[in-house]
């Protein structure tokens, strides 16, 4: 690997870019990698940096405009920086059938914020997910990574609470 | 297999087992703090000195409304609800171990003796990060007597028989796609490919989530199996980055296959190579079309091309790809196991064998079900769903997600298979049935499922890009109160358009729900229309009060 890793590295970070070079290599820097290692920056760094963009489009021999085409076309890769908590209310079916449009707006009224926007304050980001499975439990909301089954609108404000405590 | 290390489920016992408390520790019940439950059973039965019993980690119990989740299969006891912190709860399960009375009877509930499982025959029994487990339970059975007994036509000329039909929406016969694969020549040294399609996008279904997570040996076992007739030395599955407890299992189970010599080199000691890998998605339902998930697969964006080629001739990096869903995939054992003539004898002439649906919605029992082709929609709903919530009316069910459609009352007593599902203009889809009472607009159910569609085109092709964005516009306007009747004829004559014109399945079925709610509920798009009046209550009819 020729490319010198981009300006944002710090030495914090040092161990983050190995990982990262460690799953590039392991899949012989092929351009069909590009998924998997743009997974494995994000969960590093929470989100994909342009930099960091066009440092994993050097390394996996893709231009930039292909890179930032996959970046761009799936969901779940962020370009921007994430709040300090992630809700991700399920808008699926299920959920939507038992009202979990009630729930999004609860949380507008509450932080002012729509899915895919992350509040004022940095603190939530908020997002809806097509279906997360629990469909056994809706409307279900998952709070940093845990799922909350049956959420009513005044649930919502309990789950805005105790992430601001 | 004397090389898979033990695992610590089953305690050094010097009595035999007499009876196991099965945890379910799929995703739903998982995040029901299912693990505490196990540790507090454990924990329990060590204090009381029960020595003949085992607490085990098992797959899907089904009932996932229900959860946690426990079972004494030996008993027929199932746990509801099971609360880790409440010590009488726990008790209740282990008074049962002991030999005592409690739980919900299996046997005579019909939630659970309407089912056939084929599928899932042993999610619930085995535990699924354990591969001895499942091979305890016939696992890697198929898989070696196929390779060991079996030429590799004759495996393809099993599937043929057994009528198997793709579980991912469309129903094409398995069998004939196999051979398909096996006949074409790759026409280099890297030979074919088997990708399984795990990349379960309808909202409102996780049947193939459940699979995984429960038995992900199976899905590997017909993976290979399928290799093996197809001639394909190489499989990848695609599964959703939404799944991470299915794709940590699978890591597991490719791990410990591997080890075993079930995967890689020298299957079963014959000359047979099948290596597996995982590729995560990142977000796009489109990918749930075979091309598209090809082109993700490549580390590309994922969007469809044209067929033909069919992946089949030209897939994967240009070479014969075979794809199927998972829990076609997952037949594929048992059907080996048991004979083709065994498995065409359940179903239907045309629809052999079971179908998984994860049943939702405003239904009682809401959970996983398995059930033999041309049951009743009656009988999924109100037998085996515990009817509707509150003793509400039912209105309709909804089958086959954004492609598919809703099926009202007036169907229920309709055979659930592959034509009659068709006939009634939805579709068998992947297996989300989410059933609805009259809470529900059935304008705005459509709108929901354009909204959805409209997010997902993929952006290639305009009939979907544009079409579908203006047939959100024209049910927003309708469910807003601020539609005129000509407005209908619109949506009708572009919906059509975008059917008949769009690349692939996202865009020629997304019209689906729209058509399936004019052709049995047009009379809701009269009254939002004509008397600016939401039959449901659901719609706001003024553009002032929505967002």
């Amino acid at each position: 690997m020729s490319t010198a890793a981009p300006a944002v590295t710090t030495t914090a970070d040092d161990k983050k870019w190995k990982m990262i070079d460690a799953r590039i290599r392991r899949r012989g820097n092929s351009p069909d990698a590009l998924i998997e290692v743009l997974h494995a920056v994000q969960e590093a760094f929470g989100y994909l940096e342009p930099d960091v963009l066009a440092y994993v489009g050097n390394a996996l021999g893709v231009p930039p405009s292909r890179v930032y085409g996959v970046a761009t076309f799936y969901s779940l890769f962020m370009l921007k920086p994430q709040g300090e908590h992630t809700v991700i209310v399920c808008t699926g079916t299920a959920c939507y059938i038992n009202h979990a449009a009630a729930l999004l707006s609860r949380i507008h009224d509450r932080l002012d914020i729509k899915p895919g926007e992350t509040s004022e304050d940095g603190l939530v980001s908020l997002l809806n997910a097509r279906c997360l499975g629990a469909c056994s439990m809706a409307p279900a909301v998952v709070v940093d990574g845990a799922v909350q089954g049956r959420v009513t609108p005044e649930g919502v404000d309990h789950i805005l609470e105790g992430l601001r405590s | 297999m004397t090389d898979v290390a033990e695992r610590e489920e089953t305690p050094p016992a010097a009595e035999p087992i007499r009876a196991c408390a099965n945890v379910c520790e799929a995703a739903g019940c998982m995040s029901l703090e299912a693990e505490r439950v196990l540790d507090a059973l454990r924990e329990r039965v060590t204090e009381r000195g029960l020595t003949d019993v085992a607490i085990k980690r098992v797959g899907c119990l089904r009932l996932c409304a229900a959860g946690p989740l426990v079972e004494i299969p030996e008993q027929g006891q199932l746990f509801e609800a099971v609360d880790p912190t409440s010590p009488e709860s726990i008790d209740r399960v282990v008074d049962a171990l002991a030999g005592g009375k409690g739980g919900r009877s299996t046997a005579d509930d019909p939630f659970f003796s309407r089912q056939v499982r084929i599928v899932l025959g042993n999610s619930g029994l085995v535990d699924p990060e354990d591969l001895n487990d499942y091979v305890a339970h016939g696992g890697y059975e198929a898989l070696t007597q196929a390779v060991t007994t079996m030429r590799p036509y004759e495996v393809l000329e099993e599937i043929v028989h057994s009528g198997l039909r793709g579980r991912g929406g469309a129903g094409y016969p398995t069998g004939l796609k196999w051979r398909t694969v096996a006949k074409a020549t790759s026409g280099s040294d890297e030979g074919k490919f088997v990708i399984c399609n795990a990349d379960e996008g309808d909202p409102g279904a996780f049947m193939d989530r459940s699979v995984l997570e429960s038995v992900p040996q199976q899905v590997l076992e017909g993976m290979a199996i399928a290799g093996y007739a197809v001639g394909a030395n190489h499989g990848y599955i695609y599964v959703r980055a939404e799944y991470p407890l299915a794709v940590k299992r699978l890591r597991l189970a490719i791990r410990e296959a591997e080890r075993a010599g079930l995967l890689g080199a020298n299957i079963a000691e014959t000359a047979f190579r099948f290596d597996v890998d995982i590729r995560i998605g990142a977000g796009a339902f489109v990918c749930g079309e075979e091309t598209a998930l090809i082109a993700s697969v490549e580390g590309r964006r994922g969007t469809p091309r044209p067929r033909p080629p069919f992946p089949a001739q030209s897939g994967l990096w240009g070479r014969p790809t075979l794809i199927n869903n998972v829990e076609t995939l997952a037949n594929v054992p048992a059907i080996l196991r048991n004979g083709a003539t065994w498995y065409r004898a359940i179903g239907t002439p045309k629809s052999a064998g079971t179908k998984v649906f994860a049943l939702a919605g405003r239904v009682v029992n809401t959970g996983l079900i398995e059930v033999p082709m041309g049951v009743t929609l009656r009988d999924i709903v109100y037998e085996i769903g515990g009817g509707i919530i509150g003793g509400a009316k039912f209105k309709a069910v909804q089958t086959g997600g954004p492609s598919g459609g809703c099926i009202p009352a007036e169907h229920l007593d309709m055979s659930v298979d592959y034509e009659s599902l068709a006939q009634a203009g939805s579709i068998m889809g992947s297996g989300g049935m989410i059933v609805m009472d009259e809470t529900s607009c059935m304008v705005d159910v459509a709108k929901y499922f354009m909204d959805f569609c409209r997010e997902e085109s993929c952006g290639k092709c305009i009939p979907c890009r544009v079409g579908t964005v203006q047939l959100y516009g024209l049910l927003e306007k309708i469910t807003q109160g601020e539609a005129v009747p000509k407005d209908l004829d619109t949506l009708e004559r572009l919906a059509d358009m975008v059917k008949s014109t769009s690349l692939c399945g996202l865009g020629q079925s997304a019209p689906n729900p729209i058509f399936s709610t004019l052709r049995y509920f047009r009379d809701e798009y009269v009254s939002h229309i004509e008397d600016r009046i939401c039959p449901a209550g659901v719609c706001p009819m003024t553009s002032a009060v929505t967002s």
